[in-house]
């Protein structure tokens, strides 16, 4: 059985991972204190016919105890996923060394678009792989996501990346990386379809050398166009 | 369906003064607990339909590639026949992942929760003869009936049901061409504009009853929490549901008339550019208010029950209240929460995360106070107790792993993965569904009259409360491994190899739980007609309903009681022959102003 | 396309029923059909005269250079990639063998008085992620047997503009659909959305007069009841073409077609096309979406 998370490979995926443990600490202190609770309850207070209940309507200063510190654990909690979601989402602090690509998600494909040796989209070295995404490790890396008909969800579990792609909103963009190089998968987190458990395509993650050889031998192939 | 409604009911009510048809009496009957038995009837045919649904998905997903046990009897359009046996197609399996959400949103716990109780307490408790509108009543079950009928007509036509999920994403729901379905799809939505009318027409009924038709003395604070939380949820539903039932029109339109709403121009090819998102803002600022709608009556029903089986006041009656408010308040300002990787500003991420989490503060009240209830109590475990005391352990998981969606960070990973799956069931299942069999348990003596039977009652609370979490508990961990929702085969990801045996344990699991429920509907139809004659109050419970004899007669009261005390007076030390002081009696019994403490 | 459309009130769901009431036959039978030969067999159970009824048979002739077949990335499904050598898969919209050229859908576009039911059905397989065959003709109403081969999933999405269109999917080998469109319509596209490249185009036609020229531009329309007729050869990327064709009882007429592939090869997809044939003069459309 393989019940955690899958082994991270981003940058962002660190803190991601963290913060899912420290919330799973708190939940699980929290879930500890409530359920063990609920059973020293159920076994000290079992009814008997000799004894009465005690009689209250409540305490205003426990009430207040366990408001105030729930919210505490909130305001902390909020403000500091904020900050993380921040400086993963937001564009202005998305890095200007980056290489960019475009993913076309359609139904059931993931055809990614390669900037080509100039590394800029919208050239004419340019070309296009179906799904086969390809990228150097190490090296920050900008994807703009697009679709061509439903909702589709980019995601690519060991670097801790998901985003949908909607069809007619072309400014999605999501920036990522991985530190090592490897072999992943983009799956499709969004019901696309019929063909939905098989929107995949395989991720490569090069160390660089191995990325500008990919590169070339593309461009052989395509040489032609 | 219209007879296996009738016959039951027929136990239910007492001989009236005055001679009526049977069609009056039974069938279109303007009687609120009449109409209540006809909502549950119907709401437990279709929590087995759900059910049902949920068994062939999973045995999909446990052995995705092997043939489907009794596959053979499927229609061609649900599985494809090979010579090793039937395979379920994935058109199917996406339109079980549909319907099974949406039956059981729609179609069992919603109007089991609100159509059923609201109907059968409110002028119960309330001391009132019947709803302020009886005739609308009747209208609000009859528009169930063709919403239930177009819904199991959908699966036998062309291209077979929806298969959009249950959230009807747009443009996969608006684009037959995309999807292969289309007939399905349409019926579907006009089932749900049904659902929307009667749900209005409910809501108006039970708004104008509690603020009209209260009896003497039962002011705001000595309202019962279940009328408490009936009367919000009506509120959440006439605010919520016009927006959804509108959205479902539009989708008709982009499907049917060539509008496009949601449809962008790239994926259309015409003029016109809609939008995908808008679909997603008005589904979900009606969804959530809707998941509202799914948990506060429970969360109600639980208080009460929990009183009673403690033979303690609720422990902060007020807070109770006002933490129901407050939960209705931010469950209409947290619906971006649903779609924090759909592409909106990520922005606007950071106000839903703070409403969002704001949503845990009184949700944490209400487990405390719960707590709180059974502190010091006398508990008396019997079965509607058990499945209240399920409730608040199951909810307070389901509650807790909310907390890993609400940091909008860590939703990165697990949103659209099986971990919101667990998390949703925990919710919906261990949250409302314990809740909904705690007050068949608890309120079928006063509906029909006699006792269900207490020991096949706990052998079935044990074995829901065991089997639902072995079905969704290890779902957290297949959701951490990452797997996707609604895929129909997952063996050709490398990231979910080890997912396998885990999935099928769920699966069996699901199986045993499924059956379980036919231990309850043994018990439950057994009853009705060999069941122990029920006293007037078998549980020493306080409340109104309690005071009139089990069935109460048409009309509930021959003389409108008048209210001296709060809803929940348990053990109170001034009364020494029971322990308990019903809400009509004892004047002279001095009692905590409304909520005070 | 102008045809008038005498069964246009015939739902897809009778089908299956017009099959039975008119074959009455078992799946050994209905495997005498197929894609090109499907009219050839409805025919014959007709038990027609053959002293009443003649054959056309042609060539597609394809004068000027041949564009190079295009090659299919499979890269990234090794399995659909597998059944092909050396050269690997490539695309099958223009194919040009010896002067010939493939995949024309030929069929008598006006003057059919009668046509027999439709018998029996025609076949669609899906092997190696490409359909066979590529361009097929079916009778309006007949069942079309839609096989996977291969053991992934594809779907086959048909967006048909008269008839009612379907998107099913066959996950995995072995598995068979029947369906069938109830109307005329030349032609109906069918393809695959998990597997880009794959497309089929479907002539639905109201009679078994039809036929789809093979490897070197060969076609043959058999038993064709003596009289003139209007024929009309229909490729993809190149339009349509008409002729009069006159048959003969007992005889084979003979009608080619010449495509000048440098007229045509010019024009991109979808652009109305002008043809000169003869004195005739027709503008056609691209017959997709």
């Amino acid at each position: 059985m393989d019940w955690s998370l899958p082994p991270n490979f981003s940058t962002h995926g660190d803190v991601i991972d963290q913060l899912f443990w420290i919330i799973l600490g708190l939940t699980g202190l929290a879930f500890v204190l409530v359920e063990g609770g609920i059973i020293w309850f159920l076994v000290r207070y079992r009814g008997t016919p000799s004894r009465r209940a005690h009689y209250t309507h409540g305490s205003n200063r426990l009430e207040v105890v366990w408001t105030v510190i729930p919210a505490v654990i909130i305001v902390v909690l909020g403000g500091y996923s904020a900050m993380v979601w921040d400086d993963i989402k937001n564009e202005n602090k998305f890095p200007e060394d980056a290489l960019e690509f475009t993913v076309i998600g359609k139904q059931f494909e993931w055809n990614v678009v390669y900037p080509g040796v100039d590394e800029v989209l919208g050239t004419s070295d340019d070309f296009e792989v179906r799904n086969q995404f390809h990228f150097p490790a190490g090296e920050n890396v900008i994807v703009n996501l697009r679709s061509e008909d439903v909702i589709h969800s980019f995601f690519i579990p060991e670097l801790r990346v998901k985003q949908d792609a909607v069809p007619g909103m072309d400014n999605i963009r999501i920036w990522f990386d991985s530190r090592e190089p490897g072999q992943f998968e983009i799956a499709c987190a969004e019901l696309c379809g019929l063909g939905h458990y098989r929107m995949e395509a395989s991720v490569t993650a090069h160390a660089r050398a191995d990325f500008d050889a990919w590169q070339a031998s593309q461009v052989a192939e395509n040489g032609g166009e | 369906m219209a007879t296996a409604i009738a016959e039951p009911t027929g136990r239910a009510v007492i001989e009236e003064a005055h001679p009526q048809s049977f069609l009056r009496k039974y069938l279109f009957s303007t009687d609120h607990k009449v109409i209540a038995a006809q909502f549950l009837f119907y709401t437990l045919f279709f929590l087995m339909i759900g059910g049902l649904l949920a068994v062939l998905m999973r045995q999909q997903i446990a052995w995705p590639t092997e043939p489907l046990t009794l596959g053979g009897i499927l229609p061609e359009t649900m599985v494809a026949k090979a010579t090793d046996g039937a395979y379920m197609l994935p058109e199917f399996y996406n339109a079980l992942v549909t319907m099974h959400g949406s039956v059981m949103v729609f179609l069992a716990i919603m109007p089991m929760l609100v159509g059923v109780w609201a109907n059968f307490l409110i002028p119960l408790q309330l001391g009132a003869h019947d709803m302020a509108f009886p005739r609308l009543n009747m209208l609000s079950f009859w528009t169930m009936v063709p919403a239930g009928i177009l819904t199991l007509a959908s699966f036998f036509v062309v291209g077979g049901a929806a298969g959009a999920g249950w959230t009807l994403y747009a443009p996969l729901s608006a684009r037959p061409d995309l999807t292969g379905v289309e007939m399905g799809q349409i019926l579907w939505l006009i089932a749900l504009v049904f659902v929307g009318l009667s749900s209005i027409l409910g809501s108006v009924n039970y708004i104008t009853t509690v603020i009209n038709m209260r009896a003497p003395g039962m002011t705001w604070f000595r309202m019962p929490l279940t009328v408490w939380a009936l009367f919000i949820t009506a509120i959440l539903g006439l605010l919520a549901m016009p927006v959804l039932s509108a959205a479902g029109i539009m989708l008709i339109f982009d499907q049917t008339i060539g509008t496009s709403f949601f449809i962008p121009s790239n994926a259309a090819g015409d003029a016109l550019s809609g939008q995908p998102l808008l679909w997603q803002h008005l589904f979900w600022f009606f969804g959530h208010p809707e998941v509202y709608i799914l948990i506060l009556p429970a969360m109600g029903f639980t208080s009460e029950i929990l009183a009673v089986g403690s033979r303690k006041p609720v422990f902060g009656y007020k807070a109770m209240v006002w933490a129901l408010i407050s939960i209705a308040f931010l469950g209409f300002i947290v619906w971006g929460h649903h779609m924090f990787q759909s592409g909106m500003n990520p922005a606007l991420g950071l106000a839903f995360t703070v409403s969002t989490l704001f949503i845990a503060v009184p949700s944490a009240i209400k487990t405390f106070n719960w707590m709180g209830t059974m502190w010091r109590g006398n508990l008396q475990l019997h079965s509607a107790m058990l499945f209240a005391v399920g409730f608040v352990a199951m909810f307070a998981i389901g509650g807790l792993s909310g907390v890993f969606m609400a940091s909008t960070p860590v939703d990165i990973y697990i949103h659209d993965t099986y971990f919101i799956v667990a998390h949703i069931h925990y919710v919906l299942f261990g949250g409302s569904l314990f809740a909904l069999f705690g007050a068949i348990y608890f309120w079928f003596p006063k509906m029909f009259g006699r006792m269900m039977n207490e020991t096949l009652g706990k052998i079935h609370f044990w074995l829901t409360l065991v089997l639902f979490n072995v079905v969704f508990f290890p779902m957290h961990g297949v959701g951490m491994a990452g797997m996707m929702r609604r895929i129909y085969d997952w063996t050709g990801y490398q990231h979910l190899e080890g997912i396998g045996a885990t999935n099928q344990i769920i699966t069996i699991a699901a199986v045993g739980l499924f059956a379980s429920g036919f231990l309850f509907a043994f018990n439950f139809f057994w009853s009705i007609w060999k069941g122990e004659k029920a006293p007037d109050n078998p549980w020493g419970a306080s409340t109104l309903e309690w005071s009139v004899p089990s069935p109460p007669k048409h009309g509930n009261w021959s003389e409108i009681p008048v209210v001296y005390h709060g809803p929940h007076e348990y053990s109170h030390p001034d009364v020494t022959d029971k322990d308990w002081l019903g809400q009509n009696e004892r004047p002279d019994v001095v009692t905590p102003a409304a909520g005070s403490h | 396309m102008r045809f008038d459309y005498r069964s246009r009130v015939a739902a897809a769901l009778l089908t299956g029923v017009l099959y039975a009431a008119c074959g009455g036959s078992d799946g050994g039978d209905a495997d005498a059909g197929n894609g090109e030969s499907g009219g050839e067999a409805a025919a014959e159970v007709a038990a027609i005269d053959p002293s009443t009824v003649g054959t056309i048979s042609g060539t597609i002739n394809f004068s000027g250079d041949a564009p190079a077949m295009e090659a299919i990335d499979m890269s990234a499904e090794p399995d659909c990639a597998a059944g092909f050598g050396d050269e690997g898969p490539m695309m099958q919209s223009v194919v040009v063998n010896g002067g010939g050229l493939a995949n024309v859908f030929v069929y008598l576009s006006a003057g059919v008085m009668d046509a027999p039911a439709p018998y029996g059905a025609a076949t669609l397989d899906q092997t190696n992620c490409r359909y066979a065959p590529h361009v097929m003709g079916v009778q309006a109403g007949q069942t079309i047997e839609i096989t996977n081969s291969d053991n992934l999933l594809h779907n086959i999405n048909a967006t048909p503009t008269e008839n009612r269109g379907f998107n099913i999917s066959q996950p995995r080998a072995g598995i068979t659909s029947r369906q069938s469109f109830a109307v005329a319509e030349v032609m109906v596209p069918l393809r695959c959305d998990v597997h880009g490249w794959m497309e089929a185009f479907v002539g639905v036609v109201d009679h078994p007069y039809f036929g789809v020229s093979g490897d070197g531009g060969m076609f043959t329309i058999s038993n064709v009841p003596a009289g003139t007729y209007t024929m009309t050869a229909w490729h993809e990327q190149y339009g349509t073409m008409g002729m009069e064709v006159t048959v003969t009882a007992g005889e084979t007429t003979m009608a080619d077609f010449d495509h000048t592939g440098l007229q045509m090869a010019g024009h991109l997809v979808g652009e109305p096309l002008v043809i000169h044939h003869g004195s005739d003069e027709v503008v056609f459309n691209r017959a997709q979406q």
